[in-house]
């Protein structure tokens, strides 16, 4: 008899869910490969840098992305505690770990980049300091996520601990600009003479990522979804 | 009963079960000193440049030894389920907060008080400045670093692995507060002039009334069962 139930039951979001995404793909992939053929075809190497200044667009936009995701945490962490709906938690999660997979991508591209034009490939700049400390705080996050064990208690401790987190961003940033501020070793990048191509490209590279962190995003809510429906199938059927 | 009245209760009861076994106060004491022996040893005491990161190395071992107190915090209620005990008694629950916090300050002051002569004497460092500034870093930075202890401590547990989890997820908030303390100790130890360091101590501010509000506003959710 239960066994009946869940093939009567078609779960209407996602057949719905699957159209939109279809397109988001395609939107995705064609600018990501604009992104790809501006980054590796259309634009100049830099004078100085020569071809290891391309990282430059996947190493900014992934920056953009992680800060995307985080404040979308932090949003759906607050969202959490206010409705205590299921959804919110899913969707903290879900940008909780694209936030870290890009600010893995921004802490292995970054140095890259460092060894060729700083010719180290880690300093402690009050950029870096702070993106790794960001990783660091994320990190704490999921492991948060995995140390609770009913979902409705670990929803409620990751939702504060995803507040806490991103109330702490701005303390670190500030205080460890002012530290390096004492000692001058500060390396910025006030891009103001920009190349208009290489403007352009950074540009499109960031709507790019933009889309690719939506479609992931998405995706990612997708599995949580499917999860929980089958976490209730199995239920059902005990 | 006034609010600050049933903070006091709370922190009385836990300092009271701490005097009657004296365990946590005397592991986090042995702790620290056992930390600035293995410094002792990792570098040089009787090297230049020890008195450089002389500073550092007394909020390392504080901190470590302050890790060791938050973590029988709330674990030690979790004991023929005192918390539930606890939850059941006529009391805000930010009242649990900051019992618990007012309690974990008087622990580590109790360490600080006695081990940091204890560091001086041994790494034979002569501090200059002021003592009256030494001591407002100190409150400051001890008291941001166990606000936010407290409430990840009530968070982690209700976890499995509850000690591992704390450092983990408590070290990279307080990051500030390490930065902020050192810098401002080694200002003023090394004798500098306030302007050079009066920074750090707005730092600590900003980070002491940023983590009681967020806790204040949050704690509740950590409690329910």
């Amino acid at each position: 008899m239960p066994q009946e139930k869940p093939a009567a039951r078609p779960a209407p979001r996602l057949a719905t869910g699957r159209g939109g995404l279809g397109s988001l793909a395609i939107i995705t992939f064609i600018l990501i490969a604009v992104a790809q053929y501006m980054i590796f075809m259309y634009v100049p190497n830099d004078a100085t840098l020569g071809l290891i200044q391309r990282i430059f667009y996947f190493h900014v936009a992934s920056a953009w992305n992680a800060l995307l995701a985080f404040t979308v945490v932090f949003g759906a962490s607050l969202a959490y505690l206010a409705k205590g709906e299921r959804r919110w938690d899913a969707l903290a999660l879900s940008a909780a770990e694209i936030g870290v997979l890009f600010t893995t991508l921004v802490l292995i591209t970054g140095p890259i980049w460092g060894k060729v034009s700083w010719n180290q490939w880690w300093t402690w700049d009050p950029r870096l300091t702070t993106t790794l400390i960001l990783w660091f705080i994320y990190l704490a996050y999921l492991l948060v996520r995995m140390a609770a064990d009913e979902p409705e208690k670990r929803a409620r401790f990751a939702a504060v601990f995803g507040i806490i987190g991103f109330v702490d961003v701005p303390i670190v940033f500030f205080s460890i600009r002012w530290w390096r501020t004492i000692h001058p070793i500060v390396i910025s990048w006030q891009g103001a003479a920009m190349e208009p191509s290489m403007l352009r490209t950074m540009i499109v590279s960031f709507v790019a990522f933009s889309f690719l962190f939506l479609y992931l995003l998405v995706n990612r809510l997708r599995v949580e979804v499917m999860q929980d429906e089958v976490a209730q199938l199995k239920e059902r059927l005990q | 009963m006034s609010f600050l009245g049933k903070v006091w209760l709370i922190a009385w009861k836990d300092l009271k079960a701490e005097f009657r076994t004296k365990e946590m106060i005397s592991a986090m004491l042995i702790f620290a000193l056992l930390v600035i022996a293995i410094f002792a040893f990792a570098f040089d005491p009787t090297r230049e440049e020890v008195r450089i990161i002389f500073a550092g190395l007394i909020w390392v071992a504080f901190f470590f030894a302050g890790i060791l107190g938050l973590n029988r915090s709330f674990a030690i209620e979790k004991n023929n389920d005192a918390l539930h005990g606890l939850l059941l008694a006529p009391l805000d629950r930010s009242a649990i907060y900051f019992g618990k916090l007012v309690a974990g300050l008087i622990f580590m002051f109790v360490v600080e008080v006695v081990s940091l002569p204890l560091f001086i004497v041994m790494f034979n460092y002569a501090p200059t400045g002021s003592w009256l500034l030494a001591a407002a870093v100190i409150v400051l930075a001890t008291f941001g670093f166990l606000a936010i202890g407290t409430f990840l401590a009530a968070l982690t547990a209700n976890t499995k692995a509850s000690e591992i989890l704390l450092p983990v997820i408590l070290f990279p908030v307080v990051i500030p507060v390490v930065i902020a303390a050192v810098e401002a100790t080694r200002g003023i130890f090394s004798g500098a002039p306030t302007a050079d360091f009066i920074t750090w101590f707005k730092v600590l501010g900003v980070y002491d009334l940023v983590f009681v509000a967020v806790p204040f506003l949050l704690f509740e959710y950590l409690l329910e069962v």
